[in-house]
């Protein structure tokens, strides 16, 4: 009996022992986790925020070691591209995204479900490939259209999944109301569903901008970029990660400094994207808990 | 139209906007049905376009193309995928060492341990680097993390470990392990976001029965909570790898892009991603191009194949906690 008890004490202690040693270890991961974060977040701000100024996004590229210059040609082609991107993927997504919401265990809700998994899992140079065979092999250029293209492949399965997971929010009671009002579905649909769950979708397309806005990999053989101003859809065109990209890989001090620069450009506009997404779910999940 | 329904009997006037409802619904319908179409279409035309467009390299050389080495666009006529296989699996499997036990020791202080005030904010870092464009890992990785992190890590692994072949000299900046590394980083968040709400998922009743028998919260989380949630924890892994293996853009600005057949983790190297990123625009000949969709292709299915399994994991977790909420 003594030995026994012993025995648990010694026991027991080592079972604190362990127990404090890895909940210390979770904290520390965390701490660990959230570091590159602050990291490369510091770093970008005080590398890129001595290059800003009001030419750098009215100017086009100079050559390397003209001072000035700026990125108004990727600002208007990363413009370009995302907003043909969204222009196809939004209201596809959309659409989608209601049909997933309305008929959870049908099979062609299964389908979209299970599609928009495996394209969002489709690695975004593959989806390059796929665009340059379809588009720029037969085209033989490559073009600012082509990575629009790209772009919406990219944003549609985020589309689709936040529209279905705020559509399913929509309390069941308000498509009923509406139905039982003699509405027609597509009535139901757009006067009804849509707009209660109006910010909802808005935080699904804004996180697509988000993301499509920071894609390099693909725009290399699509939009493939273009030191000149470019507004034509059928001429390459540069785009911010795409700048960054062969900025940062160059050889000069000149053009690493506008690559924080821009880095710095293309960072705020996406944290900023992802925070107002943000804030708009919470101020949603607040409104949708004070009518319930 | 509309004159003319106004000039018209009231009982007319309703069955007609009735007509225009029922049109409205059926057209309704083919657009849903459409957008369903595009995205299925969509999925297969990714499989059939890398296929068809790999024709002339999958003719050329069979499945060897797997399995030789040679990689030679001077010569015309010898491409292998294996280094650049090798390297991708290498670069994940060191992404995934790092990232297991940090991104879910993060999950389980997130969903275990921090206290609400510290829950959201920390939550929203995490969303937050998962947001960090991978073009902006890359720049930092090239400029800040090498020189100021992978290079005294690499010589100091070099001094002290360099008998093994794994950490073999001469140390180099850009390198397999610098990528790991960088890839880790990048899938944190996914490990964490996902992991963290199949912790949530687990039903209270499960913590509260463990903590009732004695357990230490450390047994609670490892005993109890790990076995419930197993396939979701792998689920996210699996996704987390998922990420790993097709992130291009940071890893082809941090691996060294060189063709090095040592196995030493401290040299440059390739992988299947940063390879199609670096030769695509340059591949002058179609059957190099046609090599280099075959890489995508090779790509393409193993991605799909680690999603697929990952979504069933995930999923059966969540059907399984419905299951038992309900009972």
């Amino acid at each position: 009996m003594r030995n026994f008890s012993a025995y648990s004490a010694r026991r027991k202690s080592w079972r604190k022992f362990v127990n404090i040693c890895m909940l210390t270890f979770s904290g520390i991961a965390t701490g660990i986790v959230v570091a590159p974060l602050l990291w490369i977040l510091g770093y970008v701000f005080s590398q890129g925020w001595p290059a800003i100024n009001l030419q750098f996004f009215t100017e086009l590229p100079t050559p390397v070691g003209v001072p000035g210059g700026g990125i108004a040609n990727a600002l208007v082609g990363s413009l370009m591209t995302v907003g043909l991107g969204l222009l196809i993927a939004a209201p596809i997504g959309i659409l989608a995204g209601l049909y997933a919401a309305a008929h959870p265990e049908s099979i062609l809700g299964l389908i979209v479900r299970f599609g928009t998994d495996v394209i969002s899992g489709v690695p975004s140079i593959v989806m390059g490939i796929f665009a340059y065979t379809i588009i720029v092999l037969p085209q033989k250029h490559f073009s600012a259209f082509s990575g629009g293209v790209v772009l919406a492949f990219i944003m549609l399965p985020i589309i689709v999944r936040t529209t279905e997971e705020m559509l399913k929010l929509v309390p069941a009671t308000l498509r009923e109301a509406s139905v039982a009002l003699g509405a027609a579905e597509w009535k139901t649909a757009f006067s009804v569903i849509l707009p209660t769950a109006f910010n909802g979708v808005l935080t699904g397309l804004m996180l697509a901008i988000a993301r499509a806005a920071g894609e390099a990999a693909p725009m290399l053989f699509t939009a493939f970029g273009n030191p000149f101003m470019n507004m034509d859809f059928n001429q390459p065109a540069a785009t911010l990660p795409h700048m960054i990209f062969v900025y940062a890989i160059s050889p000069y001090d000149d053009w690493h400094a506008k690559a924080w620069a821009t880095a710095l450009v293309l960072i705020v506009l996406v944290l900023v994207l992802n925070i107002l997404a943000r804030l708009f779910t919470w101020w949603r999940a607040r409104n949708l808990g004070n009518v319930s | 139209m509309k004159l003319q329904a106004r000039k018209k009997s009231s009982s007319q006037f309703v069955q007609n906007i009735g007509r225009i409802w029922q049109y409205g619904d059926s057209l309704y319908r083919l657009l849903l049905f459409a957008a369903i179409l595009a995205v299925l279409i969509l999925v297969l035309a990714i499989g059939y376009e890398l296929w068809v467009n790999s024709a002339l390299s999958r003719h050329a050389f069979g499945w060897k193309f797997l399995i030789t080495s040679d990689w030679d666009p001077a010569l015309r006529d010898t491409f292998g995928a294996l280094p650049f296989i090798l390297g991708t699996l290498i670069t994940s499997a060191i992404a995934m060492i790092a990232a297991i036990p940090l991104g879910l020791g993060t999950a389980i202080f997130l969903a275990e341990l921090a206290p609400n005030w510290l829950r959201q904010p920390v939550g929203f870092l995490v969303e937050l680097l998962a947001a960090v464009p991978s073009v902006v890992f890359g720049l930092w990785g090239l400029f800040a993390y090498i020189p100021i992190f992978v290079k005294p890590t690499s010589t100091l692994l070099n001094r002290t470990l360099g008998f093994l072949p794994l950490f073999e000299g001469p140390v180099f900046g850009p390198s397999r392990l610098a990528a790991g590394l960088l890839l880790a980083i990048m899938i944190f968040p996914t490990i964490t976001a996902v992991s963290r709400d199949v912790f949530r998922a687990i039903p209270n009743s499960q913590r509260e029965a463990a903590l009732a028998l004695g357990a230490t919260r450390w047994e609670m989380i490892s005993q109890v909570l790990i076995p419930y949630g197993t396939s979701g924890l792998l689920g996210a892994i699996i996704l987390g790898l998922g990420r790993a293996l097709g992130e291009t853009i940071a890893v082809t600005m941090v691996i060294g892009n060189n063709l090095d057949f040592s196995a030493s983790l401290l040299h440059p190297g390739y992988t299947m991603a940063s390879i199609i990123a670096n030769e695509f625009t340059e591949a002058t000949f179609d059957l190099y191009l046609h090599a280099l969709i075959e890489i995508g292709l090779i790509l393409f299915f193993i991605t799909l194949m680690i999603n697929l399994i990952a979504r069933i994991l995930i999923w059966r977790v969540s059907r399984r906690t419905k299951m038992e909420a309900r009972a």
